[in-house]
């Protein structure tokens, strides 16, 4: 609740005062307030308005308090802006401020990493040690990275606002792929455990937002859809130790039956809107894999095509690798592998690359090959539950660990 | 807000352009410099001599050195700029968008510092 009402005051706030630490400074107070006397007091009937009008106080105590000379217009404005607050209707939250914060925070100006920052404290109300923990980053690093970002903003003058017509595509591509950097944070984390799963909720909740705020967006749709589908898999996808569970290992009873319902039929409605798009495509694939009741019920030549629809839409070496995967299900390993050849050049710097072609060989009975292709892939992983996996199958096709000792 | 649109591209590309291209390019900046000015937004703008004409000069052992060429060799060379005043970084983003440098060069917008 406290999330959610926090991300409403703050980009009324930054609305009217035009500045994101003062909004961000004066929320915080309003909250430590209500952390402090609503136990005793009990909650006020609009939990949301008692936390903007405490905030707006705050934000007036403060401005009055500081007489700067040179930003004396500026704070009379803001001054005013506040005072002019109207109860019923302001107090509450326009849902058009969240959507401005939101578009403002993922400004194309802004560097993506600054986008992700950004976001995740004003909209999703994580302190700077959290989402610095998340990133592995210093909180230092992280601080100075906000502080760079809402420098850029004002100085460089990127407004506050909805983007018009004209420009709402694109920049809705940008929010959608800030969200999904998030998510994609929190489901293979970079370090530490495979799952880091409050930024996947955090996403999620973002994300559904952002489609309560600006509804009839497919992709939008395609994204949550696409989110859900893959957190629904969560509970499954390590196991006691830690250790990743491939998809086709992974105990399907403990999915999460619930969102994967929820996430099938977002799949089913954006189908019928006919404006198709890569995270709908990918939603698709999902929910094929979440529609199979086990592995050998997936339906993989669909998947196959599904990425080559996607390929079509973003080129990439890394959907045709994931195309490759598909088919080697499909028709078999030897077609996957003659898939990932072309890719080696482009892709030799990532683990995914070598691991999935290790498994073709392996499945092939190649295990000389099967075993150097682990090999690289462990010089290039860095999460320790892949590692682990990786570790465990170049047991499997080295059992003398001869290669594993070769300098 | 005024932001300063610095235009970079490849100074032997544009060199090499056929008398016909160059008709098509002049017209082409003629006319973006029409939809500015009718925008509001125009406060300046030229396009440059090429970087064979640059001096630079700096202070090098106390002593004020002259050198030929420009600031530093670079893969694209900057060749004109725009001096705008609009309301918002957007608006100067459509401003850079809409020269005819786009598809052969790059334009770097910046704010003007204001004093």
């Amino acid at each position: 609740m406290f999330r959610r009402e926090r991300g409403r005051s703050v980009a009324t706030l930054i609305r009217v005062l035009g500045d994101f630490d003062l909004a961000e400074d004066a929320v915080q107070e309003a909250f430590l307030t209500a952390l402090a006397t609503w136990p005793e007091r009990g909650v006020p009937e609009n939990p949301g308005a008692w936390i903007t009008t405490t905030a707006r106080n705050r934000a007036i105590d403060r401005l009055r308090r500081e007489r700067r000379l040179r930003e004396k217009t500026e704070t009379l404005r803001q001054l005013a802006g506040l005072e002019a607050l109207d109860r019923d209707n302001e107090m509450t939250g326009i849902p058009d401020d969240r959507l401005c914060l939101i578009f403002t925070c993922c400004h194309p100006a802004l560097s993506p990493e600054a986008r992700v920052a950004l976001t995740l404290r004003t909209l999703g109300g994580l302190t700077t040690p959290e989402i610095a923990r998340a990133f592995l980053t210093s909180e230092a690093a992280m601080a100075q990275r906000l502080v760079r970002a809402k420098r850029k903003i004002r100085e460089a003058g990127i407004p506050y606002r909805v983007p018009p017509p004209e420009l709402l595509a694109g920049r809705l591509s940008s929010v959608l792929a800030v969200l999904y950097l998030i998510f994609n944070e929190g489901y293979v984390a970079s370090g530490g455990s495979l799952l880091r799963v409050d930024l996947c909720d955090e996403a999620i909740r973002l994300g559904r937002v952002l489609a309560d705020l600006l509804p009839g967006e497919p992709e939008t749709e395609g994204l949550l859809a696409l989110m859900l589908l893959q957190h629904s898999r969560r509970d499954a996808r390590t196991d006691g130790n830690g250790d990743l569970v491939l998809l086709e290992d992974q105990d399907r009873s403990r999915w999460d039956h619930e969102m994967i319902d929820e996430g099938l039929a977002m799949v089913d409605a954006t189908l019928g809107r006919g404006r198709p798009g890569p995270y709908q495509v990918q939603a698709a694939i999902a929910a094929l894999h979440a529609r199979a009741p086990r592995p050998e019920d997936t339906d993989w030549p669909q998947i196959a095509a599904l990425y080559g629809v996607l390929a079509a839409m973003v080129p990439s070496p890394v959907v045709e690798l994931n195309r490759a995967v598909a088919v080697a299900m499909a028709d078999g390993p030897e077609h996957g592998l003659r898939m990932l050849e072309p890719l080696a050049a482009e892709l030799g710097g990532y683990h995914l690359f070598h691991s999935a072609r290790a498994d073709l060989l392996r499945r092939l009975h190649r295990d000389g090959e099967a075993g150097e292709a682990y090999l690289r892939a462990l010089e290039l992983a860095g999460n320790p539950a892949e590692r682990r996996f990786l570790e465990r199958r170049l047991a499997e096709v080295d059992p003398s660990g001869f290669r594993a000792d070769e300098p | 807000m005024q932001y300063l649109l610095l235009i970079y591209g490849d100074e032997r590309a544009a060199a090499a352009m056929s008398p016909g291209e160059l008709e098509v390019s002049e017209k082409a900046w003629y006319d973006y410099d029409g939809w500015l000015r009718a925008q509001g937004w125009k406060l300046a703008g030229d396009a440059l001599q090429p970087t064979s004409t640059a001096t630079t000069v700096r202070e090098q052992g106390g002593a004020v050195l002259t050198t030929d060429g420009p600031f530093a060799e670079t893969k694209e060379q900057l060749g004109g700029y725009y001096l705008v005043d609009c309301e918002h970084l957007d608006q100067a983003i459509e401003a850079a968008s809409r020269m005819p440098i786009m598809g052969r060069g790059s334009v770097e917008i910046r704010p003007v510092r204001e004093m």
